[in-house]
């Protein structure tokens, strides 16, 4: 399956078996239509969202890998501190497409990936897919990106008046910090 | 393969603007007495906390919305602080009813990451507790639908069955429900023994007892006037709204990823995925009655087949030491010491899994830095998505095929809201 006509696409990278695209933001509605009609991926699976605030800030110790999986007879693969490479913005974007197609050879899985800063709006993809409405109705929600273009982008899974968006990394997990008896 | 099937209605029947949203037509809002009425959150019939904010003009919904979240706990952000190991158990607590495909899902994602291969054993028991656990859920699916139009016997019928799926789920792992069996790599234990015949057993049965549901439903005319001809869903806006599993097969599209993308053993053992072209209610319904059938026959293969060996991977970095092994190795004791304190670590990178739920198909997104921890666990629920489909299956229907519909439509509200 050739990607790179898939216009708007910056970057393809291919790891554990998986395509994912890099597309330009100012072009995914470009790249989802031809993806869609032109390669036949009519199925959106999974719309979400990660943030990245923090990465690669505390280097990790461990088995760490490759794309093409860990490999314990490598010598200086084990127990290193290691950095993760940093990402180019906070935020990324993931639509997981599917081709569902019984009849159809090749490729069925394809991942598109945009990258935005805090405070970058996405297009919406509601017009390609609907399913993406309740999608994209919780990475608001959640994660606190603003799709242009969606008919109805109010919270989902918080309450309608509720301050903050969760699933942000500089959101707290809860709870109530405990008080030691000695302590006024 | 099924060639592209006639459209059940020509044109799309997704509104616009919102896909989700039924709106009250303008002369309909001006002209007739519409009252607004709130169906749940806590409601017997909404499979859950589900809200449901419907416009009726006499019986006609004319206008319907759906709201969630009431049973929102926050996964995804709690299974960022938690280690790989100790976050398996809360994949299986969001779809509470299919909760070993949740447990799957997040476990091959992991393994997938990992680069770590699973004995044959293990394949095969996976295989056969998926199975199982999709007779399971659509023994509740069965039994809460059909009391929801009111059938109350196959409630009793279906949970006679479930109970013993339970206990053969309590007789390996040790619990009913949530069972914490699939470990990175493998099984948690092995397989005790009594289960096998206990398994043959069941499998003797259930046939029969699927018969007894049928005979209940299949042919009973008010069964067949609330569900024939009630909520129908074309084939393309299934595709358009994402939907998947027994819904989509309803709508005459041969898809399921067993046989799409085969993972585990469904490769080598032999059933047939029934698929129907009406779309309606009763279409799901025989759907989930012909699954199951196709489950015992499932499990009967994997019972046959069942290979010797392993249950877990021998790989140390990941998986524990045999507790003998404790008592003289010191490179176990420091093994067994550093995966239940730190615990092990992930390479770096993302991946998307994705199984055949009871549901559809349930994803799990994952996103590692190399560390103890996962840095975004991401699961995409079917049930999410079978709401989106509410507004398009309901048409301009009356309340009491609003029921019928959202029974159909198989939600749980633990993976709904997560």
């Amino acid at each position: 399956m050739i990607y790179e006509v898939v216009p708007g696409v910056v970057e393809t990278k291919e790891a554990y078996g998986e395509t994912t695209l890099v597309v330009d933001p100012a072009r995914l509605i470009d790249a989802c239509l031809y993806l869609r009609d032109a390669l036949g991926f009519n199925f959106l699976a999974d719309l979400s969202s990660v943030d990245y605030l923090g990465w690669g800030e505390e280097p990790v110790a461990g088995y760490w890998g490759s794309a093409s999986g860990r490999d314990l007879n490598a010598p200086g693969t084990w127990a290193l501190p290691r950095t993760p490479e940093p990402k180019p913005k906070r935020f990324a974007v993931n639509y997981h497409l599917l081709r569902v197609d019984p009849s159809a050879r090749g490729a069925r899985r394809v991942r598109v990936q945009i990258w935005l800063d805090d405070g970058e709006a996405a297009q919406s993809v509601v017009p390609v897919w609907p399913t993406a409405d309740w999608h994209e109705r919780e990475v608001w929600d959640l994660m606190g990106i603003r799709f242009e273009g969606h008919p109805n982008l109010v919270r989902i899974i918080m309450e309608d008046d509720w301050e903050g968006h969760p699933l942000r990394k500089d959101y707290p997990i809860g709870g109530e910090p405990v008080r030691f008896s000695e302590e006024r | 393969m099924n060639p592209a099937p006639a459209p059940i209605y020509p044109g799309t029947r997704i509104p616009s603007p919102v896909p989700t949203m039924l709106q009250v037509p303008e002369e309909l809002a001006r002209e007739a007495d519409i009252l607004e009425v709130n169906f749940g959150p806590n409601h017997p019939s909404t499979h859950g906390v589900l809200r449901l904010v419907v416009q009726l003009d006499g019986e006609t919904v004319i206008g319907l919305k759906a709201i969630i979240g009431y049973l929102h706990t926050g996964f995804e952000k709690s299974m960022e602080h938690k280690t790989w190991w100790k976050g398996i158990p809360y994949a299986p607590r969001m779809d509470y009813v299919a909760f070993q495909a949740n447990e799957l899902a997040f476990v091959m994602a992991v393994e997938k990451l990992l680069g770590i291969e699973q004995p044959p054993k293990s394949v095969w028991m996976r295989t056969l507790l998926l199975e199982l656990n999709r007779i399971h859920s659509h023994l509740v699916w069965l039994g809460t639908s059909a009391l929801e139009l009111g059938a109350i016997s196959p409630f009793w019928y279906a949970f006679r069955e479930r109970d013993r799926v339970l206990d053969l789920f309590e007789l390996v792992t040790g619990v009913r429900m949530h069972t914490r069996y699939f470990q990175v790599g493998g099984l948690a234990e092995d397989i005790p023994r009594g289960f096998f015949s206990q398994c043959r057993e069941f499998c003797e049965v259930m046939p029969g007892a699927i018969d007894q549901y049928e005979a209940m439903l299949t042919e009973n005319p008010i069964w067949l006037s609330r569900t024939k001809g009630v909520g129908l869903l074309s084939a393309e806006d299934a595709i358009a709204l994402g939907q998947s599993g027994p819904v989509l097969r309803a709508s005459g599209v041969s898809w399921d990823l067993r046989k799409a993308e085969p993972y585990l053993a469904y490769g080598d053992v032999d059933f047939d995925i029934p698929v129907r072209e009406n779309g309606d209610v009763w279409d799901r319904y025989k759907i989930h009655m012909d699954e199951m059938r196709e489950s015992v026959r499932i499990v009967e293969q994997t019972l046959e087949g069942m290979p010797p060996g392993p249950w877990i991977a021998d790989d140390r970095k990941v998986v524990l030491p045999p507790r003998e092994e404790l008592h003289t190795s010191m490179e176990s004791l420091i093994h067994h010491f550093k995966l239940v304190t730190e615990g092990y670590t992930v390479p770096e990178g993302e991946v998307y899994v994705a199984v055949e739920s009871p549901r559809g198909e349930f994803g799990c997104y994952v996103c590692s830095d190399g560390g103890p921890r996962p840095w975004r666990v991401r699961f995409r629920a079917p049930s999410f998505v079978a709401l989106e489909a509410t507004a398009t299956c309901m048409g301009h229907a009356l309340v009491a095929d609003m029921i019928a519909v959202v029974g159909s439509l198989d939600t749980v509200m633990g993976e709904v809201d997560r």
